[in-house]
């Protein structure tokens, strides 16, 4: 765990507006911020500058489960949301992952959180990342201005989408204080296929040949030798599909998990279980799922553990290997627990695309307050 | 022409000419630069054909390399840049000025890669729509987003417009299905953004791009997420003797968990019209929708067994399932033959607005009093599941002042689109169709942080002028432009 340096003056604005003149405050003054939801998903000890957090800036504003539309404050927490689209026997598809316990946090994690991190589990697969489920938002940029872009409807072409900069951009674009998300009904019937004593290779073809079907996998996994695909349905849709992919992958042999018990492997998954209760800095690489074998056999070479999600398209490294040594291995790696690791968490880009994002970051942040540090280098 | 307004070409460009035409010809194939009049004339409009200018020249480079020495020579002589796909928009995005050159992608047109085990496809731009699709469909895959127009419109422009289509309320539109892109920038320096893994790792340029009605960049190449081939579908007729009543069942299906591929809703003009022209054999009533769904034989049965107790709660006047291909073929007959059977009645302007589903029936209402009001008919056909409108307004066009009206009911619409909680467009772009609507749906400080990002792309502004912002709010930025 990195420790909070104590001189940090923890802000938390209870409106919009609030967190409008405060921004502007720190704008003139040239202050940097460091931007929070409920700070559980970022690594962010390293930067300058108090601590702004959306905590309270909170509340569900409304929720259309017959327009799958729901619109919440930036600082709501996220398992406050959860229940209520359960409800409703809805959900949101993108799965997005608690990463409390494999950064050591005990806050709360926000739907504002969510979106500027793009945080997308399991179900990104067959559903899509965050980004795909943003409808619209509302933010304050670098200047203190209160911006909005998009809307509450599931199509809209109108104008620029800056909700996809938004989105992922971990705060350094502006400060997320309202979020419209498209929300999906949560399939009812469940279960999980477990492929058991299988190499990294054999993992990611039982996961190519899966995914050529219409059977609408919505989580293909690896770890420690077991490849996981989980099946959704609505009523005999699950048995049907469970049946035809157990065909398909035959002879080989599958453990199948009920309901209740692919429910909890899947939270396991999703929020790296594998990982958790380590110090040791862990990576996030994606690639071409073809790639993946290769990928993680280099990296293990390194020392330490790899896993797959995404049907391989993620790799998820946790060992000692030196930032230079991973990078050299996969360009693209992104720090995202530390474990002592310094230098840049985000991997760097090709010139020409850096030199856009950093004319972007100039517009939306020109004193260079908001989370300086964090992606740029 | 009609009432929107396009800036006085740059006189100083007009003069230079034969300078461009040569300098373009320069660093170009022979082939690849078109000036004459007779041959400009047919790039003047696109599928918003009241508004017309035929450009300066036209480029219709082979390679991403052409388009970058094009866009290189356009920078450097500070011409303005229209690009063009199939010039399929219905909202005037490919429109020239006389003073620009049209960059068009319609011949670069190679499947670059299929990898099926890695689920993706990679094509120059300038394929068409369905190609892709035809290309794939030996693999069991397929591209999701279907414009109606994808017989003749091209990926760069689906891309540049973030396209959707009828089955998009399951599969997303057109940014949910780009995994990557080449894109030229306007000073002619390519960008790879994106690519087969699901990224980004750092701002999502590619997302931002998507959409930008050719604002920002040029796309020459893409990677597209395909899709397996679903093993069937099958559609469902409903008829309801009500808008509200049809309207309150698009919410109930939606919240039961069924999620089909596609929700579409005719109301009686539509309907009316469409009878007389394909002989559907549809009801006659206030609003039909059509449903479909996917899956096995099994799997559909059971989805729309559950589509029937839902609908039968709400006393439908009809529902038809379709029980074989032919059945299904001949629901869908009257809503694809819908746009040409309502050109049978006149001229029409097809508008694109969207509102929250729960608002479908008051904005129904809503549009029936305006067409009270302006004294034109117009007719419903859309894509329900979403609330994508599309109201056709009726008029004709040889009788004077008929057009004006027509587009005063279209903004009227549009308004009432973004009143009840909605958008100016769902998926036929702003273009010069919607431009002077834009202050309706941001402030002016929400359109400026759009403008700066342009800037950002597009320092000289010369990217396809007078479209997507209103002209007064874009002249600070352009003038400043200049001076760069």
């Amino acid at each position: 765990m990195i420790p909070e340096t104590p001189s940090r003056a923890g802000l938390t604005p209870a409106s919009e507006a609030e967190l409008g003149a405060l921004i502007a405050e720190r704008f003139a003054a040239r202050q940097p911020l460091r931007i929070a939801g409920g700070g559980t998903r970022v690594e962010t000890g390293h930067l300058p500058g108090d601590t702004l957090s959306t905590a309270a800036i909170s509340g569900v504003v409304t929720y259309e489960p017959g327009e799958m539309t729901l619109i919440a404050r930036a600082g709501t927490p996220l398992d406050q949301i959860e229940a209520m689209l359960a409800t409703e026997g809805q959900a949101l598809a993108f799965e997005p992952a608690d990463m409390r316990g494999v950064l050591g946090r005990n806050g709360t994690p926000t739907i504002g959180g969510v979106v500027a991190a793009n945080a997308s589990g399991p179900r990104r697969l067959l559903a899509g990342a965050c980004r795909d489920h943003l409808l619209g938002l509302r933010f304050v940029d670098g200047q203190g201005r209160v911006l909005k872009n998009g809307g509450r409807v599931m199509k809209n072409v109108t104008g620029l989408d800056l909700g996809k900069l938004l989105c992922g951009a971990h705060g350094t674009l502006g400060v997320l204080t309202e979020v419209a998300l498209k929300t999906l009904p949560h399939l009812p019937d469940r279960c999980t296929l477990g492929f058991h004593g299988v190499t990294v290779e054999e993992a990611v073809a039982i996961f190519s040949a899966a995914l050529a079907t219409p059977f609408e996998v919505s989580g293909a996994a690896f770890r420690d030798g077991t490849a996981w695909l989980r099946v959704e349905g609505l009523g005999p849709q699950m048995d049907y599909r469970r049946d035809r992919l157990l065909g398909l992958l035959a002879p080989r042999e599958a453990e199948l998990l009920d309901a209740e018990a692919t429910l909890a492997l899947w939270r396991e998954l999703r929020d790296l279980a594998h990982f958790a209760g380590s110090d040791a800095p862990l990576w996030r690489v994606l690639v071409k799922p073809s790639d993946a074998p290769a990928t993680a056999r280099a990296l293990q070479a390194l020392g330490g553990e790899a896993s797959l999600d995404w049907g391989g398209g993620l790799v998820w490294y946790c060992g000692p290997g030196g930032a230079q040594a991973v990078r050299q291995v996969a360009a693209h790696a992104t720090l995202v627990r530390r474990g002592g690791l310094a230098g840049p968490a985000f991997p760097a880009e090709a010139p020409a695309v850096a030199r856009l994002s950093a004319g972007l970051r100039q517009r939306f942040d020109p004193a260079g307050i908001l989370n300086p540090g964090l992606m740029d280098q | 022409m009609s009432g929107i307004a396009m800036p006085q070409p740059d006189a100083g460009i007009l003069a230079r000419a034969p300078q461009i035409v040569a300098a373009l010809r320069a660093v170009l194939p022979e082939d690849a630069v078109i000036w004459d009049p007779e041959e400009t004339r047919a790039y003047e409009c696109d599928a918003l054909t009241a508004y017309r200018c035929p450009p300066l020249a036209v480029v219709l480079p082979r390679t991403t390399e052409e388009v970058a020495a094009a866009m290189r020579i356009c920078h450097e002589l500070r011409v303005p840049v229209v690009p063009r796909g199939a010039g399929t928009s219905l909202a005037g995005g490919a429109l020239p000025t006389a003073d620009s050159v049209i960059i068009a992608t319609l011949r670069l047109r190679e499947v670059l890669e299929i990898d099926t085990a890695n689920r993706f496809i990679r094509v120059q731009t300038g394929v068409t729509n369905l190609s892709v699709s035809a290309e794939l469909e030996p693999h069991g895959f397929f591209y999701a987003p279907d414009p109606s127009s994808q017989l003749a419109c091209t990926i760069a422009g689906n891309i540049a417009m973030n396209s959707g289509g009828a089955h998009c309320l399951k599969y997303g539109v057109t940014t949910n299905n780009l995994m990557g892109a080449t894109v030229v920038l306007p000073t002619g320096e390519v960008v790879e953004l994106g690519g087969p893994e699901m990224g980004p790792t750092g701002l999502d340029l590619m997302g931002l791009l998507c959409g930008s009605e050719g604002q920002l960049g040029i796309v020459t190449e893409a990677t597209l997420r395909i899709l397996p081939r679903p093993e069937g579908a099958r559609p469902v007729l409903i008829g309801f003797d009500g808008a509200e009543v049809a309207g309150e069942c698009v919410a109930r299906i939606i919240r039961s968990g069924v999620l089909p591929v596609a929700i579409e809703y005719m109301d009686d003009v539509c309907l009316r019209a469409v009878e007389a022209f394909a002989h559907a054999g549809y009801p006659d009533c206030a609003a039909v929708l059509i449903v479909e769904v996917e899956g096995s034989p099994a799997e559909i049965d059971h989805q729309i067994a559950r589509i029937r107790e839902i609908a039968d709660a709400l006393n439908p006047v009809e529902f038809r399932e379709s029980r074989n291909a032919d059945e299904a073929m001949a629901i869908w007959k009257g809503r694809k033959s819908a746009f040409g059977a309502m050109g049978r009645l006149g001229d029409y302007i097809c508008l694109d607005g969207t509102v929250p589903v729960g608002q479908l029936p008051h904005t129904l209402k809503m549009i029936g009093e305006l067409s009270r009001q302006h004294g034109l008919e117009v007719a419903n056909v859309f894509h329900a599941g979403d609330g994508n409108m599309h109201p056709l307004i009726l008029f004709n066009a040889n009788k004077p002042g008929d057009l004006e009206r027509a587009e005063a009911f279209g903004s009227d619409i549009l308004r009432l689109c973004v009143d009840v909680g909605g958008c100016l467009t769902g998926e036929h772009g702003v273009g010069i169709e919607k431009r002077d609507l834009m202050g309706k749906q941001y402030d002016g400080p929400d359109l400026a942080i759009q403008m700066a990002v342009k800037d950002v792309f597009d320092p000289r502004w010369l990217l396809n002028p007078a479209k997507v912002f209103p002209l007064d709010a874009s002249q600070p930025w352009r003038e400043e432009a200049t001076a760069r």
